[in-house]
């Protein structure tokens, strides 16, 4: 299989000698929609900083599309894009300046750099923006911005770093679109997001690290199959005083028109339904309580001797 | 990267920087051409005539060739200090960091939007000096060379600033404290052979003074020390300064963690 990203015992030790990766070992396939999540200070961010040379590595290897960065870093950052966390363009600049110089900077000629402005500017709904101060943008606009920037030399694997932090719902699916779009066409993306149902829509594969430590690296079904209790919530359609007395034992009342129920692995909601039913307790609509992945995702980075809840 | 990327990738830097500079002309080639003007004014016509002969030229003469210098050795400084400082501030430097650009190709284009700046700012300031006196050159691929040699010094000597710099006021520290002092002591206004042995040979270890007496010589033919030890002490100086640069842009933690 080929990888376009693999990493063999990524260590990074900082100056205040805080051990931000501690051998991490992550393997992502060429093609795939691969979320990197984990908690605040995690060392998502310094793995990307490895990626993208602005960390320095401690020790292991990283291989990009095969390229080991040791052997030949500017092919290897030739492959990718990387839209960051923080907003890093010049704001005195116009997004096209700031596209086309990108352009420049991979050795891309002007001409074939303002033809793929065009696309990518058009692409994000920027175009018309082209030529104001980048300073004076929307916040959802920069963020277009640096994604249309990370695209300018088409990588072969684009770098997300909180891509759709503080972008509205709107545009926040839109970009989801486009990524999916740019995915299926065959660029590879890795994305850290803290928004959890965004990593389940997008993503296929996940990684999650914890205090420098991979703690998973899987498909998301497979990780999703180790969930061993989901919660619904119900929607009545009539209010209840109180839960029939043979129901207690598969719901409970939250208030006199909504119920919630827990499911575990290998059960079904039919049975649920069925007693409802028998009980003329008839249901609306119904929801999962906590995002699937969220839940499993505070489980697994949960810190030792914290209680579940 | 193919040479021809390097060669896009290297002029896209250049293009940026002089479009920096020249968008904000009002800061960076107005100023040196005011301030240029009130030394000719102050030092040339006021006070020049009452100090007669300095090395056997008119003072406003021997004032010329100090003060084209100084004006180049600020702004190729300012230049590169502050527009690789303001993009480290503002994050942006990451855009080129992350880029397969080489190193050498981004500092050497630092350098050239530095000098391309010294330059310029030596041309307007020269043009104003044609307004107080009628300047002769007694050899210009010295005038031309020792300009571009000091350019590139103080370019660098910038860059180096900028990567240490964690703030604004450590951006302005080196050019108050160190540059300016070093400058005017450096036989801007005056020559060394006014001062006794021992100040004479305090200032040899100065080494602003040997780019301004080499620059001098090219105009004017006098210098108070060995123009080829001059062109050696530059030279050096430009050596030292790119080794450490080049060295600062890969392993910096001011750029990288």
């Amino acid at each position: 299989m080929t990888y376009a990203l693999k990493t063999t015992s990524l260590s990074k030790t900082y100056g205040n000698q805080i051990q931000a990766l501690k051998g991490v070992d992550l393997n992502v396939a060429e093609g795939d929609f691969f979320a990197l999540l984990g908690p605040n200070g995690a060392g998502k961010s310094t793995v990307i900083g490895i990626l993208t040379s602005l960390v320095l590595k401690t020790a292991g290897q990283v291989e990009i599309f095969g390229v080991n960065i040791d052997r030949n870093f500017q092919k290897a950052k030739s492959f990718i894009g990387v839209v960051p966390q923080e907003f890093n363009f010049n704001i005195f600049e116009t997004p096209l300046q700031i596209i086309c110089n990108q352009a420049g900077y991979y050795g891309i000629d002007r001409r074939t750099a303002l033809q793929r402005s065009e696309k990518y500017l058009r692409l994000l709904g920027l175009w018309e923006k082209r030529n104001d101060i980048a300073g004076h943008l929307s916040g959802g606009m920069k963020r277009r911005l640096m994604i249309a920037r990370a695209l300018i030399h088409e990588p072969r694997l684009l770098i997300l770093d909180e891509p759709t932090a503080g972008v509205d719902i709107e545009i926040r699916r839109s970009m989801w679109d486009f990524l999916k779009n740019i995915n299926a066409a065959g660029t590879t993306i890795i994305l850290t997001t803290h928004y959890l149902e965004e990593a389940e829509h997008l993503c296929r594969n996940i990684g999650i690290i914890n205090h420098g430590t991979l703690v998973e690296n899987t498909s998301m079904r497979a990780l999703l199959r180790q969930l061993n209790l989901e919660t619904y919530v119900l929607d009545l359609e009539t209010e209840l005083e109180e839960l029939p007395v043979p129901l207690n034992s598969i719901a409970r009342l939250v208030d006199r028109s909504t119920l919630e129920v827990d499911i575990k692995r290998g059960e079904t909601l039919n049975d649920v339904y069925d007693a409802l039913s028998a009980a003329s307790i008839h249901v609306t609509s119904m929801r999962n309580k906590a995002n699937r992945l969220e839940q499993l995702f505070v489980d697994l980075t949960r810190n030792p001797g914290e209680a579940s809840s | 990267m193919s040479p021809i990327a390097m060669l896009i990738a290297f002029m896209t830097i250049v293009i940026k920087e002089i479009t920096r500079f020249t968008r904000i002309w009002q800061q960076t080639l107005v100023p040196p051409a005011i301030s240029t003007l009130l030394y000719f004014v102050i030092f040339g016509n006021l006070i020049g005539p009452r100090i007669g002969q300095m090395d056997g030229f008119d003072y406003m003469d021997f004032l010329v060739p100090g003060l084209i210098l100084m004006s180049v050795i600020t702004a190729s400084y300012q230049n590169v200090v502050s527009s690789f400082f303001g993009a480290k501030w503002g994050k942006s430097i990451e855009e080129l960091l992350v880029s397969p650009t080489p190193n050498l190709i981004i500092l050497l284009a630092y350098i050239c939007g530095g000098v391309a700046r010294g330059v310029l700012v030596g041309l307007i300031v020269t043009s104003v000096s044609l307004l107080f006196t009628d300047l002769s050159i007694f050899n210009g691929w010295v005038l031309a060379s020792v300009v571009v040699l000091t350019a590139i010094l103080f370019s660098l000597g910038g860059f180096i600033n900028a990567v240490f710099a964690k703030t604004f006021d450590d951006v302005s520290i080196v050019p108050t404290f160190v540059l300016l002092p070093l400058t005017y002591l450096g036989g801007v206004f005056y020559s060394i052979n006014l001062l006794g042995d021992f100040w004479q040979q305090v200032s040899k270890a100065n080494p602003i003074l040997y780019m301004i007496n080499a620059f001098r010589y090219g105009f004017l033919g006098i210098t108070d020390v060995s123009v080829f030890f001059s062109y050696g002490m530059i030279i050096a100086f430009i050596m030292v300064f790119f080794a450490i640069s080049l060295y600062l842009l890969s392993h910096s933690r001011g750029l990288r963690a």
